[in-house]
């Protein structure tokens, strides 16, 4: 089996010359991870901006700055540029950076098909961004595409073939992601003593490779609806257009656990950090994130309580989803526990760790509301549930990502970031949010509908109070984005290998900056370096 | 907030605060309104509303009362030195078992709330709802087991909401009241009449995309798809004018698709529904003498 | 330095494939959705372009596939980047398989609910009272796909004739695809060509045998993709079956190719295993389009 090598071991050392080779052609997961990470910055930025059009003309009742159908081309595009365009290409790309640091891999187990992952994504919303200034418009049928209404417009199949192309990205990044946790760990590095954000990522990535097919499936379901005479969605051809909510939110369940999953583990990583104190209930947390996982398969139909579903499936997705109350909670009480009887300290990413688990919480008691049908008709599509979910997305999976941004920039760029401006950014952030999306509870219950361009005077003061707040959230994330440039370009503050003093784990073992391939060959593990290596029970 | 709105916006803010706590219903949004409304009718999500509610808020205090005690307690600056242990069996098996509980009964309440609401026998009259783009259908379809002869009409945005609402109209929403309300963009040109104190049962069913039709003094929501006949039903308790909107987005309208119902007490609905019988009557009369003889009346059916 | 490499994980160095991937994609679908959206008649570059991307498409595969049949020539990669390759191929059959069950699942909820319901059973009774009065559901039965029998009555296929000789053909190239792996484990190239022959011949034989099924149900029996519901499930899950195969069969020929040539030897034979897993998933899937949609 010796067959003679040409492999080119000189490329081993350090990272390619030229910019187009190191950039566009590259292997390296931690300059893919650098790509996915400046993408989803960017994608945040512009699904922001749809958002601050959305806030602006919802600033007072009438309307004054764009037409309906502008509008809700701005909420669909706002959503679908957040979910898949900043929320999931992030976590991608601290899969991408972290997991082989954290495992102790060379790098990603498919190297070329890593870097084919992000390359289709930058060009997935080239397409999707480009029916904006197409004669018909973009889709305006909100994110989720609900039929008939999706088929009407000339958008269609544009937006159709940007999922489908976001959706091999996805399948092919879990793919990889799981083939590296599985196959690359370095020798001792146990499932059960691999960090959480890991097994977070493990969990996740089953998640993505069994659900973003279903969605693929649906959306080329619709796609010959659409141009070639199917009628999976039209009632008069013996289909139903409910049949689509029912494949879309098998999707969507898992889908919006999993913008969760790796929060999860990124605030299980930077909580005992800081706490000095290993994650309480290591066992407990993982198996909590398969439950979790296990369960968003059977609730999807709490999106549809008032489609008129029979009573029986109502109370079955009733019950189901509200168990997942109980592994969430556990998940609360351990981050609670690892804090109880720690030695804390509260840098910024700390800061926004603690928001998170406030804020999630608190979003999560908005879901368990909305998750009893009875009073889901009254909540279904308003504005408690558009509270809910920036609850649990900008507070929860936003919060986690920018946590996790403070947390691995001295890993990443070797510099320390300013902790003045980034205490600033995040209690500018954290206040701003709060006014941002807590007075939606109130539009919601008083009972304004989502997806509305202009509303009743009724609901002029909270609006504009969200609104206001809207800005200040939005003005706020330029300071992030100032704290990151001048922490990587100009920070004259050096990070050390192990840049938080409560940090353990493979990745504070390594210099910082990492170096361009770390691993080479595997390190040897000493279980007290690992976070949960030495966790006596 | 139009000028004086915030002296306004300042006692309708304690106005709130004392509903919310002492507990008046509001049946039509109002200004600085901060819970669900009690509801007009018999069935109501009001009460499972504010248990769940209390149940989050008990909760939370609990978990970040001691996440806060926790973050002032164990400070670095404070001298605290970490612990070492991370597990222990007994408190984990006592935080799943405790929210177990709780939900049982949170869905114990909830799953009888469900049931009712499924139950639409005994109604005693029928009502059907199409949804259009952007406007709704009302066909009376039986009142107290008797077939309504031809009581159909459609219902949508009022003229003036609907001048104002027009890009850059520069009308003032807030101008817009009927007996001192303000009803922008929540008033129609001709309302569902229904009667007090009856059960009505509501077909509801989209004519060409999915429509949602939604009165939060009712409590409830109901889709209107396309092909599929949704059922629901309520039992209003006090006459008066109830408001809503469609809730489901469809198009660029979907924002401007009000509902007003307004229930009277039974005698002035029977009254209604006579006159409106007669006037179809008349209509279908004047209609078939116009047209040649085989013009099909427009009849109300999906 | 052989045995040295063994023990590196063969991480392969800057590639311009993933970009030439990516950019052939996006032309592909950029040309689709604009072809589709082009007036009848109104030519436009949609569909120059849809092909100029397929093509793209082939010669990236052609390219990107040659050089990691290159490396694997040179002996890089080691038992553990073996082990990735194949996860990665059993994560895709299952990601393919949830995508066969988004279809199933569209044909089962129409079977069991919907068109059931539209005909006033169960949770429908409204339905059928207020809208589709006089509807009598049933599957498959010759007479139209829905209340508005869109696409006009048709009939439909019996699972006992061209199905049935199909599920032979899948059954029998599984096993030959099986003798075949038996050959080259063994060392037997002549049996592993034939085997290997025997199983891509199936395939073609199968495709042929399903191009007639079609031909036959738009002449002949009105069934056609907008046939209701009924159509739409019948002609998405085989035709997406169809294009399975379609590409299961090239692959296989591929793969005879890489036989012939000696690539493969008796326990390093991933290319051929991957396709070999591929070809049964597809045998698998037609066994549940079998059973679901000709005989049930
Ligand atoms: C990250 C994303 C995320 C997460 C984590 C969640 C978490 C949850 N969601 Fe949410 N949800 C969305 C994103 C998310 N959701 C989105 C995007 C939508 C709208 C989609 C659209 O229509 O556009 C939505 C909509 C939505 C609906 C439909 C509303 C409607 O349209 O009418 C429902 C209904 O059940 C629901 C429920 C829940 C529940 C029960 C949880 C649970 O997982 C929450 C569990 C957590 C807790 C409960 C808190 C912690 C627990 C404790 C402290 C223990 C003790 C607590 C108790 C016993 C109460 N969600
Ligand atoms: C991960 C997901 C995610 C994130 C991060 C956000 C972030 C935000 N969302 Fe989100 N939103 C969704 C997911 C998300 N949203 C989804 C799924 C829907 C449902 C869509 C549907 O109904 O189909 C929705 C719908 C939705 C609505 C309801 C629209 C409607 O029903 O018509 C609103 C309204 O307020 C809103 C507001 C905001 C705001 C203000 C932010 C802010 O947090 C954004 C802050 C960020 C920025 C502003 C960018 C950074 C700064 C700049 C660009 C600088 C310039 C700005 C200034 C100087 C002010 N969103
Ligand atoms: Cu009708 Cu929204
Ligand atoms: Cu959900």
């Amino acid at each position: 089996m010796a067959h003679a090598a040409t492999h080119d071991h000189h490329d081993h050392h350090g990272a390619p010359k030229g910019f187009f080779q190191r950039w566009v052609m590259s292997t390296n997961h931690k300059d893919i991870g650098t790509l996915y990470l400046i993408f989803s910055l960017t994608m945040f930025f512009i699904g922001g901006a749809f958002a601050m059009v959305i806030r602006a003309e919802l600033f007072k009742p009438g309307m004054q700055l764009v037409q309906p159908y502008f509008f809700n081309e701005m909420t669909t595009m706002h959503a679908l540029v957040m979910i898949f365009g900043a929320i999931m290409p992030s976590f991608v790309g601290l899969a991408n950076w972290m997991i082989p640091l954290m495992v102790g891999a060379p790098d990603m187990a498919l190297p070329r098909m890593n870097n084919l992952s992000f390359w289709i994504m930058p060009f997935a919303f080239l397409l999707l961004l480009s029916t904006l200034f197409m004669p018909g418009g973009g889709p305006a049928g909100g994110w989720t595409m609900y039929p008939p209404l999706s088929l009407q417009g000339e958008s269609v199949a544009y937006v159709i073939f940007a999922v489908h192309l976001m959706g091999i990205s996805s399948i092919m990044g879990a793919i990889n992601i799981i083939a590296t946790i599985l196959n690359m760990r370095a020798p001792g590095m146990d499932l059960l003593k691999m960090p959480v954000f890991v097994w977070s990522w493990l969990i996740t990535a089953f998640l993505l490779i069994a659900v973003m097919p279903v969605l693929a499936g649906a959306v080329t379901m619709l796609l010959t609806d659409k141009y070639f005479g199917t009628n999976f969605f039209n009632a008069a051809g013996g289909g139903d257009p409910v049949l689509f909510q029912h494949i879309f939110w098998f999707f969507g369940h898992p889908e919006v656990y999993i913008m969760i999953l790796p929060a999860f583990g990124i605030i299980s990583e930077i909580i005992p950090t800081f706490a000095r104190k290993p994650i309480f209930g290591y066992r407990a947390m993982v198996f909590a994130i398969a439950s979790i996982a296990f369960l968003s398969f059977i609730v999807w139909a709490h999106h549809m309580f008032a489609v008129g579903l029979p009573m029986g499936a109502e109370i079955f997705f009733m019950y189901a989803t509200m168990l997942i109350a109980v592994p969430t909670g556990v998940k609360v009480f351990n981050w609670v526990s690892t804090m109880w009887g720690g030695s804390m300290t509260f840098e910024t990413p700390m800061l926004f760790s603690i928001a998170f688990v406030i804020l999630f919480t608190i979003g999560g008691f908005s879901g368990l509301m909305l998750a009893l049908a009875p009073a889901d008709f009254q909540y279904h599509d308003t504005y408690f549930v558009v509270a809910h979910f920036h609850y649990v997305l900008v507070t929860g999976a936003a919060f986690s990502i920018m946590a996790a941004a403070y947390y691995w920039l001295p890993k990443w760029s070797g510099n320390m970031y300013s902790e003045t401006w980034g205490k600033i950014h995040f209690w500018s952030s954290v206040i701003s949010v709060n006014v941002l999306f807590f007075p939606q509870h109130f539009l919601g219950l008083a009972g304004m509908p989502r997806r509305i361009p202009d509303y009743n005077v009724a609901f002029a003061n909270f609006n504009m109070i969200s609104s206001i707040g809207g800005f200040w959230f939005g003005a706020s994330q330029l300071i992030f984005l100032g704290v990151v440039i001048h922490c990587v370009f100009f920070s004259k503050k050096k990070a050390a290998d192990r840049s938080w003093e409560g940090a353990k784990g493979l990745e504070w073992t390594v210099p910082s900056p990492a170096p361009f391939h770390t691993f080479d060959v595997p390190p040897v593990i000493h279980d007290d370096e690992l976070a949960h290596g030495n966790t006596e029970h | 907030m139009t000028s004086g709105g915030i002296g306004r916006s300042v006692s309708a803010w304690a106005a709130g605060a004392f509903a919310l706590f002492g507990g008046a219903a509001w049946a039509n949004p109002e200004p600085n309104q901060l819970n669900m409304t009690k509801g007009v009718a018999e069935w109501s999500p009001y009460a499972m509303h504010m248990v769940a509610l209390w149940v989050c808020v008990v909760i939370g205090i609990v978990v970040f009362g001691a996440m806060f005690i926790a973050m002032f307690r164990f400070r670095k600056s404070r001298g605290a030195v970490a612990e070492k242990w991370s597990h222990s069996t007994k408190l984990e098996v006592v935080w799943t078992v405790i929210p177990v509980i709780i939900l049982i009964f949170l869905a114990h309440l909830a799953t009888g709330g469900l049931t009712s609401f499924a139950d639409t026998t005994n109604s005693e009259m029928t009502i059907k709802v199409t949804g259009y783009q952007w406007k709704w259908r009302y066909d009376y379809v039986d009142y107290k087991g008797k077939g309504v002869d031809k009581v159909g009409f459609m219902s949508k945005l009022e003229e003036t909401s609907n001048r104002t609402r027009q890009l850059k109209s520069n009308l003032d929403p807030a101008k817009i009241q009927v007996d001192g309300y303000a009803t922008y963009l929540l008033d129609v040109d001709k309302p569902l009449v229904v009667p007090t104190d009856t059960k009505i049962r509501f077909v509801i069913v989209g004519g060409d995309v999915i429509h949602s039709w939604w009165v939060p003094a009712l409590g409830w929501k109901m889709d209107a798809i396309p092909g599929i006949a949704n059922a629901a039903w309520t039992k209003i308790k006090e006459p008066g004018v109830y408001r809503g909107q469609c809730a489901e987005l469809c198009g660029q309208d979907h924002g401007f698709m009000p509902i007003v119902v307004k229930a009277v007490p039974k005698a002035e609905f029977e009254q209604w529904l006579a006159a409106q019988e007669d006037e179809a009557k008349v209509q279908k009369a004047a209609q078939t003498a116009q047209t040649a003889p085989a013009a099909p009346a427009p009849a109300p059916q999906g | 330095m052989g045995h040295q490499q063994q023990d590196v994980y063969f991480v392969p160095s800057k590639s311009y494939w993933p970009i030439v991937a990516a950019v052939s994609m996006f032309v592909t679908v950029f040309g689709a959705a604009h072809w589709l959206n082009a007036q009848p008649g109104q030519g436009g570059f949609g569909k120059p372009l849809f092909w100029v991307g397929i093509a793209m498409i082939l010669g990236m595969f052609f390219g990107w596939f040659r050089s990691v049949i290159n490396e694997s020539m040179a002996g890089n990669y080691n038992g553990q980047v073996d082990r990735s390759f194949r996860m990665g191929m059993m994560w895709f059959i299952f990601s393919e398989v949830m995508f066969f069950g988004a279809f199933f699942g569209a044909l089962f909820y129409a079977r069991i609910f919907s068109v059931p319901w539209l005909g006033g059973e169960g949770h429908g009774v409204l339905t059928h009272q207020f809208v589709w009065q006089g509807y009598e559901a049933a599957w498959g039965a010759s007479g139209g796909g829905g209340p508005e029998k869109i696409g006009g009555a048709f009939q439909t296929i019996g699972a006992w004739g061209l199905p049935l000789l199909n599920t032979l053909i899948l059954l029998s190239s599984g096993v030959t695809i099986t003798i075949a792996h038996h050959a080259l484990k063994a060392g037997h190239r002549k049996a592993l060509l034939i085997g290997l022959g025997a199983t891509v011949l199936l395939g073609c034989l199968f495709l042929w045998f399903q191009a007639h099924e079609y031909a036959e149900a738009y002449e002949h029996f009105n069934l056609t993709l907008g046939s209701g519901v009924y159509g739409a499930t019948f002609f998405m899950l085989t035709g997406f079956h169809g294009m399975h195969v379609t590409l299961g069969t090239i692959m296989l020929a591929i793969i005879w190719v890489r036989c012939a040539k000696g690539h493969f030897t008796k326990d390093d034979h991933f290319g051929f295993e991957a396709v070999a897993w591929y070809w049964h998933f597809v045998d698998v899937v037609w066994l549940a389009l079998f059973l679901f949609v000709y005989v049930l």
